[in-house]
């Protein structure tokens, strides 16, 4: 479980983040929602200590993220941002291996060679595990990143628009293996989508904001609606029931 | 395309290289102390060997400093030395003839002496990497460019000073500034030797660490590490190192750019635990090899550090060059 109690964040005087409490519950996959400069990265951020907040705390599992050692925490959340490029050389395999620090601390252990092993088979990585992360297209580059994230081994997964650069067929094979996670694995995923009708098929939760502000939280088949989606959106938003799920189609 | 190679057969190739790589160190060092002796051998060797503890430890000095750097910086093109850290230094030694004069300057117990410069030299990096290398994502040609500037104005001001220094003092200053491996004073490197050591033995605990964040600050606070006790305690390191490598012999810009890169390249990976015992015998091979090149072909006519410059110069723009692409 995900605390966050009156969080504020500006930059520059720019109050990107205005008063924000929320809580995540535990387990399946909860989507932010939002325009750009919504605020969803910073929370995402704040709430993973990448970033620290002017006001307000978060806490998991009621340990306050500020607070919390480093490797403590790194044992209970996981977090991926949107930009990783790194200055080093690395193959997939060693990149998912180094989820494995909280616990290894760079030593790898039976086990956790158990875990990379296990992680690259989840994202369908182990042909590709001795490449280099530069010879891999973006596709699969996005998918090492996020087997590193589920390597950690973490009750709680947070990771910052992980469909970025991903084409159809990616996307779709990306948000099962998260879903997968979720079922699967027990793991709460909370993820910052910028496709409605992705949070809307695969998420169980939904937390739009704007502004710097949460509009409304709740489950994905409540927060669905015309209504909603404008005011988070400032664009008028038909949604259709399709095959059981709500699709929101804005090109009307 | 090369073929994969798998994990473990990259861990063989690693070790096979390092192995080479000593084994070479090893035959330059013994060819540096043995070829074309003249008259007596203990009088020779003992004067090489000194010459050569003093290479050693400016290539440990170096190479570790240099890798550090450009770890903490998330970077393979910037180092202490382009950055302007070792003007810096001759700057302050500069200053100190000039305020304190040189009679002060020269009494002073040479460990406090160099206290007082590493000191300054810690508040140096400090600023630089708060101002520069903080949150944000800096254009590394901004941050080449900058390191030239603050060079070239650390360069100016110590010229400057020195005009402005008595011509007596001057000279002792010379001989404070123009350090040579030919003319290393024995207790100063007694204590290099010592520092570097213990540099290095207390860097050697945050490798691990150190790996992690190489990946980027994010990627290393996700996974738990203490990025900014982690980056500290390596800039604490490098501001040392770099005092000492400046003291024992002046600036060497390019050698740690050199051997950073190349160890990288020969062993394939980024692990500190491989790449700093790669870059440290790449920094004894050149000292040394140059130093006997230097000797022996163009009889002591060139200095060693404008070979290193040159050979280190033209990698540098190949790698400036080469950096979009990746």
């Amino acid at each position: 479980m995900i605390e966050i109690e009156s969080v504020s964040k500006s930059y520059g005087g720019v109050r990107v983040l205005d008063d924000v409490s929320l809580t995540i519950p535990t387990g399946g996959i909860t989507s932010l929602i939002g325009a750009n400069g919504a605020g969803k990265s910073t929370l995402l951020s704040v709430a993973s200590r990448l970033l620290p907040a002017d006001s307000g705390r978060v806490r998991v599992d009621g340990m306050d993220v500020a607070t919390t050692p480093g490797p403590v925490l790194a044992r209970r959340l996981a977090v991926l941002r949107q930009e990783n490029a790194m200055s080093v050389r690395l193959t997939v395999r060693e990149l998912v291996a180094f989820g494995r620090f909280p616990h290894s601390g760079g030593r790898l252990t039976r086990e956790d060679s158990r875990q990379v092993d296990e992680a690259l088979a989840w994202f369908e990585l182990g042909p590709l595990a001795d490449r280099h992360l530069d010879q891999l297209s973006g596709g699969q580059r996005q998918r090492a990143y996020v087997a590193m994230v589920m390597c950690q081994g973490t009750d709680h997964v947070l990771l910052d628009e992980p469909l970025n650069n991903l084409d159809m067929r990616h996307a779709v094979q990306m948000m099962r293996m998260l879903r997968g996670m979720a079922d699967e694995l027990e793991r709460t995923v909370v993820l910052v989508v910028h496709d409605v009708n992705v949070a809307s098929c695969y998420s169980d939760r939904i937390v739009a904001m704007r502004e710097g502000q949460l509009v409304a939280e709740g489950p994905t088949s409540e927060l669905m609606t015309p209504e909603l989606l404008r005011k988070v959106f400032d664009v008028e938003v038909e949604v259709h029931e399709l095959a059981g799920r709500r699709i929101g189609v804005p090109w009307s | 395309m090369t073929a994969v190679l798998t994990g473990p057969q990259r861990a063989t190739r690693r070790r096979r290289t390092l192995l080479v790589l000593g084994v070479l160190t090893l035959a330059v060092v013994a060819a540096y102390l043995t070829v074309d002796v003249t008259g007596s051998w203990g009088y020779a060797l003992q004067q090489r060997g000194r010459r050569l503890a003093a290479m050693a430890v400016v290539a440990v000095a170096v190479a570790v400093s240099t890798v550090l750097f450009q770890t903490v910086t998330n970077n393979r093109i910037l180092t202490p030395e382009i950055m302007g850290f070792d003007r810096l230094f001759v700057l302050i030694q500069t200053v100190g003839v000039f305020v304190l004069g040189a009679a002060t300057v020269t009494t002073t117990d040479p460990r406090l002496r160099f206290a007082v410069e590493v000191v300054v030299l810690i508040g140096f990096g400090a600023v630089l990497y708060r101002s520069l290398f903080g949150r944000t994502e800096r254009d590394v040609y901004v941050l080449v460019l900058l390191g030239v500037v603050l060079g070239s104005t650390f360069t100016s001001l110590t010229l400057l000073v020195s005009r402005l220094i008595d011509p007596n003092e001057f000279l002792t200053l010379q001989d404070l500034l123009f350090a040579s491996f030919t003319s290393v004073d024995r207790q100063m490197l007694a204590l290099s030797a010592v520092l570097v050591a213990l540099v290095t033995l207390g860097v050697w605990r945050l490798l691990p660490r150190l790996d992690v964040v190489a990946l980027g600050r994010d990627t290393a606070v996700g996974l738990g590490v203490e990025h900014r006790r982690v980056v500290d305690r390596a800039l604490l390191a490098v501001a040392v190192l770099v005092a000492v490598a400046t003291a024992l012999v002046g600036p060497i810009t390019f050698l740690g750019l050199l051997v950073a890169n190349l160890a990288r390249q020969l062993l394939g990976t980024h692990r500190h635990a491989w790449v700093l015992p790669g870059a440290a015998l790449l920094a004894v091979l050149a000292l040394a090899g140059g130093q006997l090149v230097l000797e022996q072909l163009f009889g002591f006519n060139s200095s060693l550090s404008v070979m290193v410059n040159f050979v280190g110069g033209i990698v540098f723009i190949a790698l400036l060059i080469r950096e979009p692409r990746q």
